[in-house]
């Protein structure tokens, strides 16, 4: 990609990042931390890599999206409104009772989500689902899914490795948010999962190690990905929990907690100015 | 026609009705137990050994649902719906994906495996999901039918089939529809409201009655989920007393669902039979009588109910 369409990609990741807050702050409850830290994946699958149609959410051959950490239902509101699934305006109803956006993703309520989740471990099964229906059916339509480090404590995540690579699904590219951090603190130190780009290797996946921050080197991990054949991937992305957010980079303290009014402004102000310096370049 | 285990039944109406290329079978590698060997056999192509892996068989069994499959997902009924009920619960009732549960070896008749596999409390979880239809048949022709009403049925089901061979209770001219009831035989002084392999033993007991003088009517209800009201309603009216029996759980079951029934619309008393403890090892005639599921016990109740009135 050139220094241009990057640029651009970065704007949307931080208006998602807005979105994101937004919706948490008029909330006053959900997951910021872990929805700052994925806003870039999101963000490039939805423009840059799926095909997708906002205008027909179900339309025949579409790739899929499961998120699997569904708690960050905030980061894929915010990015579905800003690829137009649904107005950017709504997510200000998240958490709001008589609002479709639920606490956690609800495919029967939001045009252009694949998979109700919020239960680790079952978005990245039901994924695997959608990759053996596509294999099935001799089509050759894509399924993605974004977990959670700390979801990968749950045993299913393994059921489901080993389902993947024993069937071959090479249209299934699964992304572990790896920001070391859950709900109790360090991931290394609640239940350590680690290493987790050997485990998958052990499971017969083709793994990449990337950043999550960087959009040549996404790019780069998903085309590596689509030319894989076999097997499945999973790209491990060391991605920063609370991204661009001063107060909330890299405090498991945001993994579930709404900004304050102040916090709130202070937040939409940086991302703002990160927006405002971007946009100078373009 | 022959004894057959529900579970064959099932086996047998995947075969026959099979042909659909949207439907795919999966299985924790218990092919040979539930009978979906003999879709793999038929459709080796639509069949999908999942392994030992219930959890995550119910959530790709949603994964092709949602891509438009009708999905078959089958395991024991301790695995499917005890094991496996989060997952059943939260990708594939919340959603109200097109999955069919198809969970044999449910039931004390299970036998000599023992309490572990005696799967006593899966229709108390699965009536629990919203929208989830739960069906349990009383023979092979109501079996066979409920799989084929399952494939045309958008949504949920949870199927449950049970190991031992059973009579057939229904003839030929049968017509199965999800949620309503059948009568089997009229009667005005109590009503046998049975599920399952059940439905045999409160015929029955319905003969053994007969022959002291009382006119017991018998209700086969397949249906649990959603429940026909309008029978029970009509049989708490018309004969004032009613007994149920299910190889289950004494709470949460046939009984719990018809006595949440009669109580909103027409109190009658209501006798429940069912298990009330764990299960154990042993020959199923054995453990039936043990456990009080014989039509003997249901001869004691129904008398009990009447005397209640």
């Amino acid at each position: 990609m050139n220094e241009k369409r990057v640029t651009e990609l970065s704007v949307i990741a931080n208006k998602v990042r807005k979105n994101a807050l937004t919706a948490v702050y008029n909330a006053a409850s959900g997951h910021p931390g872990g929805s700052l830290s994925i806003a870039d994946v999101l963000t490039l699958l939805y423009f840059e890599v799926m095909n997708v149609d906002p205008k027909n959410p179900k339309m025949e051959d579409r790739d899929r999206f499961v998120l699997s950490k569904g708690h960050t239902a905030p980061a894929l509101y915010g990015v579905l409104a800003e690829r137009g699934f649904i107005p950017v305006e709504d997510v200000a109803t998240f958490r709001h009772i008589d609002s479709y956006l639920q606490g956690h993703p609800d495919m029967n309520k939001v045009p252009g989500v694949e998979m109700s989740t919020g239960s680790l471990g079952q978005g990245v099964s039901v994924a695997g689902g959608m990759a053996l229906a596509a294999k099935l059916d001799n089509k050759d339509y894509r399924v993605y899914s974004i977990l959670g480090d700390g979801e990968l404590e749950e045993g299913q995540v393994w059921e489901q490795a080993m389902f993947a690579a024993h069937y071959k699904l090479d249209n299934l590219t699964i992304f572990i948010d790896n920001n070391g951090l859950q709900i109790d603190g360090d991931i290394t130190k609640v239940m350590n999962p680690t290493p987790i780009d050997e485990k998958f290797k052990a499971f017969g996946w083709n793994v990449i190690v990337t950043e999550a921050h960087d959009f040549n080197k996404l790019l780069d991990a998903v085309n590596s990905a689509k030319a894989t054949k076999g097997k499945p991937t999973a790209i491990i992305m060391k991605s920063v929990k609370g991204k661009n957010v001063s107060f909330m980079e890299n405090n498991p303290a945001w993994h579930g907690a709404a900004p304050k009014k102040e916090e709130y402004e202070q937040a939409i102000s940086e991302l703002d100015d990160i927006i405002k310096g971007l946009e100078a370049n373009l | 026609m022959a004894k057959r285990a529900t579970r064959e039944s099932y086996g047998a109406a995947l075969v026959e009705y099979g042909s659909n290329p949207n439907i795919v079978v999966l299985d924790a590698d218990l092919s040979k137990s539930t009978k979906t060997d003999m879709f793999k056999k038929t459709y080796p192509e639509r069949f999908i050994n999942m392994g030992i892996a219930e959890a995550n068989m119910m959530c790709v069994a949603a994964g092709l649902a949602a891509s438009g499959k009708i999905a078959f997902a089958s395991t024991f009924a301790m695995f499917a719906a005890g094991r496996a009920f989060e997952q059943v619960r939260n990708s594939i009732g919340y959603t109200h994906l097109n999955v069919k549960i198809g969970a044999t070896h449910a039931g004390i008749s299970v036998g000599e495996d023992g309490a572990s596999h005696q799967c006593l409390e899966d229709i108390a979880l699965m009536r629990s999901i919203p929208g989830m239809v739960v069906i349990n048949p009383a023979d092979d022709r109501e079996a066979m039918a409920a799989v084929k009403a399952a494939i045309d049925y958008e949504g949920p089901v949870y199927m449950r089939f049970g190991r031992l061979a059973v009579d057939d209770v229904n003839g030929d001219d049968y017509k199965f529809e999800i949620g309503k009831g059948v009568q089997l035989k009229d009667g005005k002084d109590a009503t046998i409201v049975a599920t399952g392999l059940m439905v045999e033993m409160a015929l029955k007991a319905a003969d053994m009655l007969k022959a002291e003088g009382i006119d017991a009517r018998v209700v086969n209800i397949h249906t649990i989920k959603p429940i026909d009201e309008d029978i029970i309603i009509k049989a708490a009216k018309e004969t004032g007393a009613i007994v149920t029996a299910e190889e289950h759980y004494v709470m949460g079951g046939l009984g719990s669902a018809v006595t949440e029934v009669v109580c909103a619309n027409a109190p009658v008393p209501v006798k429940i039979i069912g298990t009330d403890r764990f299960g154990k090892s042993g020959k199923p005639a054995e453990l039936f009588e043990e456990y009080g599921l014989t039509p003997e016990n249901i001869v004691k109740q129904v008398k009990a109910a009447i005397a209640m009135k």
